[in-house]
């Protein structure tokens, strides 16, 4: 496992700091073509923004980075893997180095939080020791500042609660990418703040890459170093949030005075 | 074959109908077929399998007992006035074991299961599904088919034969109560002649049909609700497709099964 992770670092390394690579990427689902052709690079501890409107293909981009959806056409480099053409052993190795948050948390509601933590740590790290488990997903949960919830079940937590339960769920894995899809959509703007703050205490306390798609704004500023504008299935203007604001390009300009 | 094959054409909705279900068939067929690779390879889930047999078990007992119970009463009482008029009331425990060893119980305990497990899996998987949280198993590399389907098929296929031995054991019992009450023969005679009307072939067979009930429900219900779609309204749709098309494989395989038998007896 070790020799492993030392190779995807060396490769990684070896692609130039750049985490992850894409390049022409194209998927449609029947006959509505989602991405068009998307391109985008994410460079190692960096925070980048895919900014973009609901349907325009933000979410099934990152699904396509781990594999959940199969891209039609272009190239995906995650970690030195090329996921388009990888074997279900070598995905699942890609995935154990990527976290994924989900929009509604995809917590494991028939467990409790501790169970939601400990899941991760025996199916993939095999980690069955009581002590240890303790320690690990008392950690996690201090990192998003939670633990008094342990016991609990998901149903008796709030929405922005379980945001921070399913970012520490990801982050007990230790994974060197972070990707949040959509981390502050039907929060209140306070509990989206901490969200945001803690996007970036992530970055500091894991050294994690991060891809954040969102269609908020306030999100994309607080949170990111770069941003990219996903229009109509094609990335088409790339910067940071103060040049992407005044961009002339009517699509951008609509989305930041919104 | 070819007025078949006009008439669909004619009928533009059946021949969707026809395409949708041989798609539905194929995916079923690869559907299986990951669960065999997948049941053997490592790493196995042998705690789980354990948990889901007890959920199974669990789930299931207070119906299978209550209905083989009733069954067995009411087959007793029913089939006494017919044997009676022959003057073969005597016959009423080898009749009545045959049937319920043969047929009874293991249906009975099928269309239980096939309601009580079907629609729990079905709704449960279903509902992991559309909440994404099979996709956040799927990406943190936990191998939600293993975990999920290959244990809740294992156990099924394991649980229903048990239950269908204890299903004739309860449907029997409320047998011999019902004889009893009409000619106030003893447990030990009743139990000697059940022993001598059943042969082990009908034990065995009934056993296999049991593990292919719990087969068919187990994949069936798994499939519906693994690959269901469309939010609640596919959460609903995935635990009524697990219990009916159950059902009816249920029913399809006792009649294989009975033709099979027939042949080799």
């Amino acid at each position: 496992m070790m020799e492993t992770q030392s190779k995807v670092v060396e490769e990684a390394v070896s692609t130039g700091g750049k985490v992850v690579e894409i390049k022409h990427l194209k998927k449609s689902f029947n006959d509505r073509v989602v991405l068009k052709d998307v391109n985008l690079d994410l460079h190692d501890r960096e925070n980048l923004a895919v900014l973009g409107r609901s349907g325009s293909g933000k979410s099934v981009l990152i699904k396509c980075m781990v594999g959940l959806l199969k891209a039609d056409a272009g190239e995906i480099q995650v970690l030195g893997y090329n996921v388009t053409s990888l074997s279900a052993e070598k995905l699942n190795e890609l995935r154990l180095q990527v976290g994924f948050s989900f929009q509604g948390s995809a917590l494991y509601d028939s467990m409790t939080v501790r169970q939601n933590l400990e899941f991760p740590l025996k199916r993939n790290l095999g980690i069955y020791d009581c002590a240890q488990l303790e320690e690990l997903v008392i950690k996690a949960l201090k990192d998003v500042g939670l633990e008094h919830t342990i016991d609990q079940r998901p149903d008796e937590l709030s929405g922005g609660m379980k945001k921070r339960i399913g970012i520490a769920r990801t982050l007990i894995l230790k994974p060197k990418i972070m990707l949040y899809d959509e981390p502050t959509s039907g929060l209140d703007p306070q509990t989206s703040e901490e969200i945001n703050e803690l996007i970036l205490q992530v970055r500091e306390r894991y050294n994690t890459a991060s891809i954040i798609i969102t269609h908020d704004v306030s999100c994309a500023r607080q949170v990111s170093d770069r941003v990219i504008a996903l229009i109509e299935g094609e990335s088409k203007l790339e910067g940071t949030f103060e040049e992407l604001r005044v961009t002339n390009d009517t699509n951008l300009k609509h989305f930041f005075n919104y | 074959m070819f007025s078949g094959i006009k008439f669909l054409i004619r009928r533009p909705n059946s021949l969707m109908t026809l395409t949708k279900t041989l798609i539905d068939v194929s995916y079923i067929y690869r559907f299986i077929i990951e669960f065999f690779k997948k049941a053997f390879s490592p790493p196995y889930e042998g705690r789980e399998i354990l948990n889901q047999c007890f959920s199974i078990g669990n789930k299931s007992l207070f119906l299978v007992t209550f209905t083989s119970f009733l069954a067995g009463i009411v087959f007793t009482k029913q089939s006494q006035p017919s044997l009676a008029s022959f003057g073969a009331e005597s016959w009423l425990p080898s009749l009545v074991s045959q049937a319920v060893v043969r047929s009874l119980g293991p249906l009975i305990t099928g269309l239980i299961c096939a309601g009580k497990l079907g629609s729990n899996m079905g709704a449960e998987l279903g509902s992991m599904k559309v909440t994404e949280q099979i996709d956040a198993m799927e990406v943190s590399g936990t191998r939600p088919f293993s975990y999920l389907v290959v244990t809740r098929v294992v156990a099924s296929t394991l649980m229903l034969p048990i239950l269908v031995i204890y299903s004739d054991g309860v449907a029997l019992f409320g047998s011999f109560l019902m004889v009893n009450s009409f000619s106030d023969s003893g447990f030990q005679l009743y139990i000697n002649e059940v022993s001598t009307s059943i042969a082990l072939i009908d034990i065995f067979s009934s056993l296999v049909k049991a593990a292919l009930f719990g087969f068919a429900i187990g994949t069936i219900s798994c499939y519906s609700g693994y690959n269901s779609s469309n939010g609640t309204i596919g959460v609903g749709k995935a635990a009524n497709t697990a219990v009916v098309v159950s059902m009816t494989f249920i029913f399809i395989i006792d009649l294989i099964m009975l033709q099979f038998l027939n042949l080799i007896r």
